[in-house]
C-alpha cells in the first residue's frame, strides 16, 4: 500500500509536550520535512532557545544545542564558523528569545549575514512562563504582565522584526508567513525550504517569521485562536517576503 | 637562548593557543587584554583559522559554546567587567559539560572600576563566576613565559576533564614583555564522541544541554560533575614553593603579587629573617597541601593580593586556622612594593601585627 | 653587573616604549634575564608614558621598577615625578631641551642631552629618544656596533630596514655627546 502521509525522519516519534492547539508542532513537521527533502539531516545542527520550545532537542533527530536565552544566533554562528563547508546550522526561536532578550544577537548575526537559517515563531505572548507580555504582544492585548491591555505608552510599541532587519544591508532573506490554514502552511513550508536552501547555496542569514497561535495563553480554543492570527495578528504583522536579496540582484 | 623572543603576555597567550590548536576566537575588545585580539585578528585568518569581533561578551562566550559543542578547542579573552557579562555563558558551559578556554586579564573593580592591574576577581574565578554549583580551572601564571605554558595546559585540562579552564591574569602580566620560548610538547587532543558535529546518519543524534527539569536528575548530574571536580583537586593543583622549608612566616601570593613578594623574601633573608613564598599556580584547584605542611612549622603566614583580602581565606581554610593569616595588600589598580611586603614580614616577624 | 633597573619617562610619542624595548631586546640577546614593563591606558595619547625595564643575570622579580638605577627623563613632568625616585648613587639621563631645570639632587650623577635638539638639528626629529640612548649604552660602557645592530635588527620590523641604519646613527650622535 503506498504511503501517503508518514513521519519526517528528520522529527523523532516522541509525544510533544506542547499544548493542545499549539502550532509549534506544525512547524517542527516543516523543519524536519524541510531536512528530509534537502537530505541534509546528516550535516543538521539545530539550536533550541528558551521558551516552549526550549526542549525542541528531544524532538529533532539531527545533532542538537540548547542555548542561552537569546543566544542561539550567536551559538549557531560558532557551529557554522567551527566547519563552515559541512554544517547546516538552524535556530529554532521564540519572540521572547529573538526580539527582546536576544535582539543583539539577532540583529548582529543578520548584520554579518551569518550563513544560518533561523525559524522565528511570533505567538506575540510569553507561553512557557505562562502568558506574560512579549516584545511582539499587539497595543491592547491582555496579557498576565499587561492586565489592562498593553500600554504603549508605557511600555513602548511591538517589535516587527522582519520590517526592522529587512533595513539592515546584512541579510539574505527575510519572510513572514503563518499556518493557520492549509494554504498558509503551504507558504510556510516553500519559504522555510528556501531558507535552508540558501545556506546550502551559501547565501547568508535566512530569517523566517512564523505568526503562531497559543490558544493557552491567548484564552481561546485552537479555532477560535487561528481566527484571531487572521483578524488581529496579519493586519499588524502583514505577511510576505521583506528582504530577497538574490532576487533583487536579479531584478536590477 | 636564540629560540626566546620578547613578548607581551597578551601576545603570548594568543600565539600559544594557536600553537595548541585554537583556530576559533571570539572576543570584544577591553583594556588591558586587547593585545590578544589584535594578535588573534592578525593571525588567524593567515592560518585558515577564524577571529571574529562579537558584539558583546555576551555574544562571544555563546559562539564559544557553538564551536566547543563541535568539540574543538576554542577560547575568548577579557577583561573583569567583560568577564562578568561572561558570566552566563560560564554557567552553561558547565551545565553542558562543555571544554574552553577563558582569559580574564583582571583590572580594578567593581563596576567600570579602573583598567590597571587587579586581582579582585579572585573570588569570582575560584567560586566559578556565574550561577550554580560548578567549578573552572583556575590558572595563574607568573610570568610571560607561563602566560604561554598555561594557554596550553589550560586547553589540555578542558578536554580532559570537558570543563573551562581561566586564565587569571592581571593588567601587569598582560602588558609586560619577557622572553618567552615557545617550544612546546603538544599533546594529542582527546576524542569527543559527544559533540555536534552532524550525525552523518551513522548514530544517535547528540545533544548539548544544561536544561534538566527533573530534579533526581539534576541532583545525579551536579553530584557527578563533582565527583569529576575531587579527582581534579586530587591531581592537577600546581604551585611553586620558594624557600618555604625553614620558614618561619611564610607569604601566599600568586600572579604579579608573588613576583613582588619574591623580592621581599630575599631583602627579608639578608636580614636574617626566616622567610618564604608559596606560589599557588592553579587558584582553583587550590594547592592545599604545601599550606597544610607548612602550618604545621611556620608560625605566621601573609597574603599578598591585589585585592581587599579573596585568596586569604583559601589560605585559612588550606591550614584549618591554625596559624595567623595576616594580609597585604594595594587595590584599586595599585600593586604592592616589595618594601611594603617586606615591612609586613618584620611586622609579622616582630609579633606587632595580630 | 647583576641587575639593572631603568625607568622611561616622557610624552606619548616620544619613542619611550620602543626605546626601553630595544634596550629589552639587546639583553636578551645577550642572554641576560630581562623584563618591560609599559604604563598603558588612556595616558598613552599624548600624556606621559612610562616604562620599566630591568635587565638582569638573575631571574627578574618584581617587573615594576619604583626606584631606577637610571632614570631616561625625556620631559620636566618626568623628572619632576621620578627625581626622588632614583636610588642613591644612581643615574639621571634629562633630555635638556624639554628640560631647563638642573637635577637637585647631589647623590646621583645626571648626563643633561640637549636630545630634541639634537635629534632636529638631524634631521631626525623623532630620534631623541635613540640619541639618550646612545648615551646610556656609552655610560654603561655597552656601546658595540654589533650589539646595537643585532637589538634594532629585533625592534625594527622588516618593512622599515632601512630605519636601522637612521637609528644607529642617532644612537652614535647621543654616545659621542660630551
Amino acid at each position: 500500500m503506498a504511503v501517503v502521509f508518514d513521519k519526517p525522519h528528520a522529527l523523532i516519534d516522541v509525544p510533544l509536550h506542547y499544548c493542545p492547539g499549539c502550532t509549534h508542532g506544525i512547524i517542527h513537521r516543516l523543519v524536519a520535512e524541510v531536512i528530509d527533502e534537502l537530505g541534509i539531516e546528516g550535516r543538521t545542527i539545530g539550536v533550541a532557545p528558551v521558551g516552549c520550545s526550549v526542549m525542541a532537542y528531544n524532538y529533532f533527530n539531527c545533532d542538537m544545542i540548547e542555548a542561552a536565552h537569546g543566544r542561539a544566533p550567536a551559538v549557531a554562528t560558532g557551529v557554522k564558523r567551527a566547519d563552515p563547508e559541512n554544517n547546516v546550522v538552524f535556530t529554532y526561536q521564540g519572540d521572547g528569545d529573538l526580539a527582546s532578550i536576544g535582539m543583539a544577537e539577532t540583529v548582529h548575526a543578520a548584520a554579518r549575514n551569518e550563513n544560518i537559517t533561523v525559524i522565528f515563531i511570533n505567538n506575540a505572548i510569553y507561553g512557557m512562563t505562562g502568558g506574560q507580555m512579549a516584545p511582539t504582544s499587539l497595543p491592547g492585548q491582555v496579557t498576565q504582565t499587561s492586565p489592562y491591555g498593553r500600554d504603549p505608552k508605557h511600555c513602548g510599541y511591538p517589535i516587527k522584526v522582519c520590517e526592522m532587519l529587512s533595513e539592515l544591508e546584512g541579510p539574505e532573506y527575510l519572510e513572514r508567513v503563518t499556518v493557520n490554514s492549509v494554504k498558509n502552511i503551504r507558504t510556510a513550508k516553500k519559504a522555510i525550504k528556501k531558507a535552508f536552501q540558501n545556506q546550502l547555496d551559501g547565501k547568508g542569514f535566512s530569517l523566517i517569521e512564523v505568526i503562531s497561535s497559543c490558544p493557552t495563553n491567548w484564552g481561546m480554543t485552537p479555532q477560535a485562536a487561528l481566527k484571531w492570527i487572521d483578524e488581529k495578528m496579519i493586519p499588524y504583522y502583514p505577511l510576505g517576503v521583506y528582504k530577497d536579496r538574490s532576487a533583487e540582484k536579479e531584478a536590477e | 637562548m636564540a629560540d626566546k623572543v620578547l613578548m607581551k603576555g597578551n601576545e603570548a597567550i594568543a600565539e600559544a593557543a594557536i600553537i595548541a590548536g585554537c583556530r576559533h576566537y571570539f572576543g570584544y575588545p577591553i583594556t588591558p587584554q586587547t593585545e590578544v585580539a589584535a594578535y588573534m585578528a592578525k593571525k588567524m585568518p593567515k592560518i585558515g583559522g577564524c577571529f571574529l569581533q562579537a558584539e558583546s561578551e555576551i555574544a562571544a562566550i555563546n559562539m564559544v559554546y557553538g564551536v566547543s559543542s563541535t568539540g574543538k578547542r576554542v577560547m575568548t579573552s577579557s577583561s573583569s567587567p567583560g568577564i562578568s557579562l561572561k558570566g552566563e555563558g560560564l554557567s552553561y558551559l558547565a551545565g553542558s559539560d562543555l571544554p574552553a578556554l577563558v582569559v580574564n586579564v583582571q583590572r580594578g573593580g567593581p563596576g567600570l572600576g579602573g583598567i590597571q592591574p587587579s586581582q579582585s576577581d579572585y573570588f569570582q574565578a575560584t567560586r566559578g563566576g556565574g550561577h550554580g554549583d560548578y567549578h573552572m580551572i583556575v590558572l595563574a601564571p607568573a610570568s610571560v613565559q607561563e602566560m604561554a605554558e598555561l594557554t596550553v595546559k589550560g586547553f589540555d585540562l578542558a578536554d580532559k576533564y570537558r570543563m573551562t579552564s581561566m586564565i587569571l591574569a592581571d593588567g601587569t602580566m598582560g602588558q609586560m614583555m619577557e622572553p618567552v620560548s615557545l617550544d612546546f610538547d603538544i599533546n594529542p587532543q582527546p576524542e569527543k564522541p559527544w559533540a555536534t558535529t552532524g550525525t552523518k546518519m551513522e548514530r544517535e543524534h547528540n545533544i548539548v544541554n544544561s536544561l534538566s527539569l527533573v530534579p533526581e536528575e539534576l541532583e545525579m548530574l551536579n553530584m557527578k560533575r563533582y565527583e569529576r571536580y575531587k579527582v581534579i583537586e586530587e591531581n592537577e593543583a600546581m604551585y611553586e614553593e620558594y624557600m618555604v622549608d625553614d620558614a618561619d612566616i611564610v607569604i601566599a601570593a600568586f600572579g604579579i603579587a608573588a613576583r613582588v613578594s619574591k623580592n621581599a623574601v630575599n631583602e627579608a633573608r639578608k636580614q636574617g629573617i626566616k622567610v618564604g613564598l608559596i606560589r599557588p599556580i592553579t587558584l582553583w584547584p587550590f594547592p592545599k597541601a604545601p599550606f597544610e605542611k607548612a602550618a604545621e612549622t611556620a608560625k605566621a603566614f601573609i597574603s599578598v593580593e591585589l585585592s581587599m583580602g579573596q585568596m586569604i581565606e583559601d589560605v585559612k581554610l588550606a591550614t584549618n586556622c591554625k596559624r595567623p593569616v595576616t594580609l597585604c595588600n594595594r587595590v584599586g589598580g595599585m600593586i604592592p612594593s616589595p618594601e611594603q611586603v617586606l615591612k609586613a614580614i618584620i611586622d609579622v616577624n616582630n609579633g606587632g601585627v595580630k | 653587573m647583576s641587575t639593572k633597573q631603568f625607568l622611561f619617562s616622557g610624552f606619548g610619542g616620544q619613542g619611550i616604549l620602543f626605546a626601553g624595548k630595544f634596550l629589552a631586546y639587546k639583553g636578551l640577546i645577550e642572554d641576560k634575564q630581562v623584563s618591560w614593563l609599559p604604563s598603558y591606558g588612556p595616558e598613552m595619547r599624548g600624556g606621559t608614558a612610562s616604562c620599566s625595564v630591568i635587565i638582569s643575570d638573575e631571574p627578574v622579580g618584581s617587573p615594576i621598577v619604583s626606584n631606577p638605577d637610571m632614570l631616561i627623563a625625556m620631559n620636566l613632568p618626568s623628572l619632576d615625578k621620578y627625581e626622588n625616585a632614583v636610588v642613591p648613587g644612581g643615574v639621571i639621563f634629562a633630555d635638556s631641551t624639554l628640560i631647563e631645570r638642573k637635577v637637585n639632587r647631589d647623590d646621583v650623577t645626571v648626563y643633561y642631552i640637549p636630545a630634541t635638539r639634537l635629534a632636529s638639528e638631524n634631521g631626525t626629529p623623532t630620534l631623541a629618544n635613540m640619541i639618550i640612548i646612545g648615551k646610556v649604552l656609552k655610560v654603561l660602557g655597552d656601546f658595540s656596533e654589533d650589539a646595537v645592530r643585532a637589538a634594532l635588527g629585533k625592534v625594527i620590523s622588516a618593512k622599515h630596514a632601512d630605519m636601522l641604519e637612521v637609528n644607529l646613527k642617532a644612537m652614535q650622535l647621543g654616545a659621542d655627546y660630551e
